[in-house]
């Protein structure tokens, strides 16, 4: 069984993290929309798939938040990635296959997966 | 939506932007009565008389993209769709507080589905809301309190992945207590 001692000892090791990363000011945010138009396209097992991703790869200095409707709910779920520095890329129309791509190719090799952009969507 | 669970992360949703510090949600499944209900009631800034009257109408809704508001008549709607019922009430400035009852057999009833991520999702959803989850099976109850985590271990970030993957396997693992599975 799961002790809450082991959710303090994980705290503990994010905590350092997060000091690492405000000094560094590389932390870049993943944010999923939760309304009920992106809860009911899916956006909850993509923002689980997030969450799984970045902890299998075990990279640091990202959050992963949430946010209302963005507005374009045909679109949904959409996921908004803010690297520090760059232009916000916004993906749409995600599934949880789709987030693996975006881990590897964007988060770890800061390389935007285009065909998933609304960008390309709205072609 | 193709869950409860998903619906739940909807309608407390609501509770958030209502400016609500407490929420506290209930899912009493008890299937010897044939009976599943689902509660969720806030602290939030409520609703007056007039806006209540027309909150299950789809097109009302506070929000400001569009006009039209699906989460609460779809919930409602999940719910007598089994021959369950669903009501509101709430005061202005006191709460609002949300009930479905469900028809536990009801080949229209949804499943409850991924209930440790609709709550790892809302403890991320805004800091500073004092979650409390009571997941009743039968005699056995399970709670899970954010404020019991705060006054054990101290604040923790919601945010950071291994956290939430944390919290969402504990919630799980009393879930399969609680339905006997271990």
């Amino acid at each position: 069984m799961k002790t809450l001692a082991e959710l303090a000892a994980i705290r503990e090791k994010t905590k350092k993290n997060i000091v690492l990363r405000e000094e560094s000011d590389e932390n870049t945010r993943v944010v999923v929309g939760m309304a009920t138009c992106g809860i009911a396209a899916g956006a909850r097992p993509v923002l689980a798939a997030f969450i799984d991703e970045i902890n299998k790869r075990g990279l640091k200095n990202i959050t992963v938040t949430q946010t209302g409707c963005i507005g374009v709910c045909r679109l949904e779920p959409i996921v908004e990635v803010y690297e520090p520095g760059k232009e916000k890329v916004t993906y749409v129309k995600m599934d949880a296959d789709k987030v693996a791509k975006i881990v590897t190719d964007h988060l770890v090799n800061h390389r935007p997966v285009v065909e998933y952009t609304i960008e390309d969507a709205l072609k | 939506m193709k869950e409860l669970s998903l619906h739940i992360l909807d309608i407390a949703q609501n509770s958030v932007k209502a400016g609500a510090t407490e929420i506290k949600i209930l899912v009493d499944e008890q299937p010897a009565e044939n009976a599943l209900r689902i509660v969720i009631e806030d602290n939030g800034s409520g609703m007056d008389k007039a806006f209540l009257e027309r909150v299950t109408d789809p097109f009302t809704t506070t929000r400001t993209t569009r006009k039209v508001g699906l989460g609460i008549p779809l919930f409602k709607q999940a719910a007598e769709l089994t021959g369950g019922k669903f009501e509101i009430t709430s005061e202005v400035g006191v709460g609002t507080k949300v009930t479905a009852q469900f028809v536990y057999d009801s080949i229209d009833r949804m499943p409850l589905g991924d209930m440790p991520f609709t709550i790892t999702t809302l403890l991320g959803s805004k800091p500073g809301i004092e979650w409390i989850y009571e997941h009743k099976y039968g005699k056995n109850t399970f709670t899970f309190s954010s404020r019991e985590i705060i006054r054990q271990i101290g604040d923790i970030d919601y945010n950071q992945p291994e956290i939430v993957e944390w919290i969402a396997q504990y919630i799980s693992e009393q879930l399969q207590n609680l339905y006997g599975e271990v």
